[in-house]
């Protein structure tokens, strides 16, 4: 299996703090992958690094068969869908959910050129995929949370992905807003052969289609294993236990 | 109105609705952004600018355009490298430009009529090479918002998303910073520096209350930007009140009336908590 993401020696720190210590991580192209760990962990700062939101301090990044560099960055983040862990929004913004979902858009039709009228068919697409097309109108300020979050996996999945990057998706939803967004999620997945990263601090967060799990605490990859070989409950309440380093 | 008089008004009526017209533009991005700052700290470059001008003998447009650039290329880097909100790094530009402004001041000898012109600004007394400039500003702005309305609005709506969809929203940002500071000095001497800060948030404020949708914002803005020019122009030439007041006080009625009448002050049909 080739790599859609291979990170080497990986430090991060922000002022005097280190969020990612000497990580390395290697994640198959076509693999469902939960990365999981307790607040602060650096599960986010991960993400941040594999998007290119954040420099690194030392080590290598290599995503989608090409070493991350600050300056093609810019190129490959075009191929990388990224779900936000809460976008601020006021409700009284003068954007629409449709509009909203078209900024997904942008980045592959490039600078100087309109949006074309196919570009806001594919938008509308992904709007029904994930159950949002009676949205397609209202602010994009005025959403419930679930709603929120079904509209930037839209905008994730209109830019036709290969990598898809879900920054704790669930987090302040109820069980059963949980269980649809992880079934839109999962039949994404499904559809157009992604390779998916999600983030959490809950392992019942994570769809079942989720085969990889890599436990993250105090800025160090601490276990990575498959789904099924997960079956040490202490492994995972250890995660939680004793955070501080 | 006799003929020549009306002839004679031709001029401050393009720059009214050039100014008008900029300002509104340019407000959108920064009340959007949530930087009111930046007009303020601008408008002051410009300021200091024009009276480093005077007291050098140079032109003061040419130096307060230098001053805009320099503190527009300054306010992004600066908030990005000492990892500080856009406004803070507003403030501490602001407090610079000021005290550039003072010192010059301070240094210039006789009259200072001309410094002080600057702050007030006269929109009837609009020469030909102003209104030049202001119409260059006028192009450079709707040129940009024209061949990066989509970027804009990503921009717009959140920066970290537009970064992570592929789009240089850097570049992006400071071209807007850059745009404001050109447009802030192209109407320096006819708004002036002190009053152009409300020009530039209060028309887009008012269009803020009053729709969901950004084109019409713009538009709004624009319309809005325009009447209290227009307003403040024509109460001037009628009872010789100073036309940059009354511009700042139509354009805070119309916010007043837009807050008033806004329909977002209502609950939404349909949208849950």
């Amino acid at each position: 299996m080739t790599s859609a993401v291979s990170l080497r020696s990986v430090t991060v720190g922000y002022h005097e703090q280190v969020a990612l210590r000497d990580v390395s991580l290697e994640i198959g192209r076509g693999e469902f992958c939960g990365i999981i760990g307790p607040n602060g962990a650096g599960k986010s700062t991960l993400l941040a690094v594999i998007n290119g939101l954040t420099r690194t301090r030392s080590g290598t990044v290599n995503v989608l068969g090409e070493f991350a560099t600050r300056a093609n960055f810019g190129r490959l983040r075009r191929r990388i869908g990224y779900v936000a862990q809460q976008e601020r929004v006021d409700p009284r913004a003068p954007i629409s959910c449709l509009d909203a979902v078209l900024i997904g858009r942008c980045g592959r039709a490039g600078l100087l050129r309109r949006l074309a009228s196919a570009d806001r068919g594919r938008a509308l697409a992904m709007m029904e995929l994930t159950r949002t097309s009676h949205l397609s109108d209202r602010p994009v300020g005025r959403l419930s949370g679930g709603e929120a979050r079904k509209i930037a996996l839209a905008r994730a999945l209109v830019q036709e992905p290969e990598l898809l990057l879900l920054d704790e998706p669930t987090s302040n939803l109820d069980p059963r807003a949980v269980r649809e967004f992880d079934e839109l999620v999962a039949d994404a997945y499904r559809r157009f052969c992604l390779t998916v990263v999600m983030v959490t601090h809950l392992l019942d967060h994570l769809p079942q289609i989720a085969g990889r799990i890599v436990m993250v605490r105090n800025g160090r990859v601490t276990h990575s294993c498959d789904r099924a070989a997960l079956n040490d409950e202490r492994l995972v309440a250890q995660l939680f236990t004793d955070a501080a380093p | 109105m006799p003929l020549p008089e009306l002839a004679i008004l031709w001029r401050p009526f393009a720059a009214a609705v050039l100014g008008g017209l900029v300002c509104g533009i340019v407000g959108v991005w920064v009340v959007m952004m949530n930087i009111p700052f930046v007009g303020v700290a601008m408008s002051h470059a410009a300021f200091a600018g024009a009276v480093t001008g005077l007291l050098l003998g140079v032109s003061p447009l040419l130096t307060a355009a230098v001053f805009c650039l320099a503190a527009s290329l300054l306010i992004g880097p600066v908030a990005e490298h000492a990892d500080i909100e856009p406004s803070v790094s507003l403030g501490i530009i602001f407090s610079l430009v000021l005290g550039f402004a003072f010192l010059a001041i301070g240094l210039m000898r006789g009259p200072r009529a001309g410094a002080l012109n600057l702050i007030w600004g006269n929109i009837l007394l609009v020469s030909a090479r102003d209104l030049a400039l202001m119409a260059g500003a006028a192009a450079a702005v709707l040129l940009f918002l024209g061949l990066f309305y989509k970027e804009l609005q990503a921009v717009l709506y959140n920066r970290e998303i537009a970064r992570a969809v592929g789009i240089p929203e850097r570049a992006l940002f400071f071209a807007m910073l850059v745009l404001c500071g050109l447009s802030v000095t192209a109407n320096l001497g006819t708004i002036g520096g002190l009053l152009i800060f409300s020009l530039i948030v209060n028309p887009p404020s008012a269009a803020y209350q009053l729709t969901y949708r950004l084109k019409t914002m713009y538009l709004l803005s624009a319309l809005f930007g325009i009447l209290s020019c227009l307003v403040g122009l024509l109460v001037s030439w009628l009872t010789d009140a100073p036309a940059g007041a009354v511009i700042i006080i139509t354009s805070s009625a119309i916010f007043g009336l837009a807050m008033l009448f806004s329909p977002k002050r209502r609950p939404a049909d349909g949208v849950r908590g």
